[in-house]
């Protein structure tokens, strides 16, 4: 009889209180900010012509650029995002194996190589770029440093992912062989971590190549650097070309990865 | 006697992979060409270590005696990170629910789905260079960069998300003769809100990253400070500046994932 009328609830008082405590901070945080955020009303309201004046600029677009600096800088920015992918597998993959709990069980170890890839992470590619800018000076050796840097902390925790969930069965067989700790790895983990490593490995690849195209704009090669020039000159014509081609190039690479991905998983 | 014959000829369980071999012996040649085609030489590279030492001891130890100056700069990133967050969400649950196919009709879904895909094509400092020259420099610049780039990222993982549902439950709750407003609110929701929360605190984790950094190209923020500091060789305070910047991340990443067990 009583259950009929039972009241249901989804969520006890506990999770009700604790999720009403988030909102609640979310938006006393929200209008604290709004209230003291500096916002020059003026320029809000002068936006959309300021826009327009932009876009009128930029039209129409200056293609007679594109041969004399543009393609070299794409192809530049392609380097550095390739090389820059390249040489963080040399830092990532040691710190990923020395994140993997199945390998290194070591609380040691795991804090040192989760310091190197939240730090690696914390600091945006344009932070890094600046950094090499003022040790290697201006150049494409800076870009590919920033862009290598970056990606140790990205690369090097979802491969730590990858390997903490292998399969331990075929391990554990390579052990009972008495393989070498450098057969097991290549023997057995290798092999069950290879489609994930290839997907991580293109998937930031295709976020590098987003990202190399602005470190010109701190002097660390690439499009950025011809896009940071013609914006201080004004030339908005030359700008608007340089932008349609890293949309250009974006895209293509997104098409080259999702293909590659298809065919390799 | 059938026993194992140890001397019989088996077949090597580890086979060579010459395609793996020649996908990697490509790669090789690819560094060798682009290391002569870009002039990286090993001598330049060296010279770079010995000015990396330099910059290292000038960085140590680093200097917060301009406290006041590196606090305003981590409010205004803060600011930025949490407005551009919230109206980021906000429309980007519309947009989401726009952009579902399984929800709206093509001609509603395509245009929008354009939309989001054209704010994720574009690095949020390009985006933050056009945003300036029509605002002006300041916050406002990196709010409105940063809530480009969060539609550009969450719209389209939740209308992933709610691609994903299950149908039978928005069927159940239409049967009972309930309007849009409400099968989205006990149907829909229910199913992706945990999804949405995860994907919402990993974008204002991000979006406190890129807060330091929009600053870069004049849109407000830390990274304002940080590229003077560059700017005018203060690698002591530049150090100061990363530390915190490093900090506010590890802190932003411990607040998420409260929020995260709560949400679950």
């Amino acid at each position: 009889m009583n259950t009929i009328d039972h009241h249901w609830e989804r969520f006890t008082l506990k999770q009700k209180l604790s999720r009403y405590a988030v909102y609640l901070v979310l938006v006393m945080a929200f209008v604290q900010s709004v209230q003291s955020v500096e916002v020059i009303p003026e320029f809000l309201l002068d936006a959309p012509e300021q826009m327009a004046d932009m876009f009128s600029r930029m039209w129409p677009m200056d293609f007679a650029y594109y041969p004399v600096a543009i393609h070299d800088a794409m192809i530049e920015t392609l380097n550095i995002a390739t090389l820059g992918t390249l040489i963080t597998l040399i830092f990532a993959v040691p710190l990923a194996l020395m994140n993997a709990r199945n390998i290194v069980d070591s609380a040691l170890c795991q804090w040192i190589s989760r310091f190197f890839l939240v730090s690696s992470r914390s600091v945006n590619s344009l932070v890094w770029a600046l950094l090499f800018v003022s040790i290697f000076g201006p150049g494409v050796i800076a870009g590919v440093l920033a862009i290598a840097f970056r990606s140790i902390g990205f690369v090097g925790k979802l491969l730590g992912e990858a390997i903490e969930e292998v399969n331990m069965g075929s391990i554990e067989a390579l052990k009972a062989t008495g393989a070498s700790w450098l057969s097991i790895l290549l023997k057995g983990y290798w092999p069950q971590v290879l489609p994930a490593f290839f997907s991580i490995v293109l998937f930031r690849w295709d976020i590098n190549v987003r990202e190399s195209a602005v470190l010109g704009l701190v002097g660390a090669g690439g499009i950025g650097v011809v896009l940071d020039d013609s914006m201080n000159l004004f030339q908005w014509d030359r700008v608007a070309v340089a932008l349609l081609a890293v949309f250009v190039i974006v895209i293509l690479a997104e098409i080259a990865v999702v293909n590659i991905r298809k065919r390799l998983i | 006697m059938d026993g194992i014959d140890t001397n019989k000829n088996r077949e090597n369980p580890f086979k060579h992979n010459w395609f793996i071999s020649a996908i990697w012996l490509l790669v090789v040649c690819y560094v060798l060409y682009t290391f002569n085609a870009m002039d990286l030489s090993w001598g330049r590279i060296n010279e770079g270590f010995g000015h990396a030492s330099n910059l290292l001891g000038r960085m140590i130890p680093p200097n917060f005696s301009r406290w006041s100056l590196l606090l305003s700069g981590l409010i205004e990133s803060l600011e930025i990170a949490v407005i551009s967050s919230i109206c980021g969400i906000f429309i980007s649950l519309f947009l989401g629910l726009f952009a579902a196919r399984n929800m709206m009709p093509s001609w509603i879904s395509s245009p929008v789905r354009a939309v989001i895909a054209l704010c994720r094509t574009f690095h949020p400092v390009i985006i933050a260079i056009l945003f300036v020259k029509s605002v002006g420099f300041g916050a406002l610049a990196g709010i409105l960069t940063l809530i480009v780039a969060s539609i550009g990222f969450i719209a389209k993982l939740f209308a992933e998300a709610i691609e994903e549902i299950s149908l039978k439950q928005v069927e159940a709750i239409r049967a009972t003769g309930a309007g849009f407003t409400s099968i989205i609110l006990f149907s829909v929701m229910p199913q992706v809100f945990a999804r949405f929360i995860g994907f919402s605190t990993y974008q204002l984790d991000s979006n406190l990253r890129n807060s330091t950094m929009v600053g870069i190209v004049g849109a407000g923020g830390l990274g304002g400070t940080l590229f003077s500091a560059f700017q005018r060789f203060d690698y002591d305070f530049v150090a100061a500046i990363l530390i915190i910047i490093i900090a506010l991340i590890m802190f932003g990443e411990f607040l998420s994932n409260i929020v995260r067990r709560i949400f679950r």
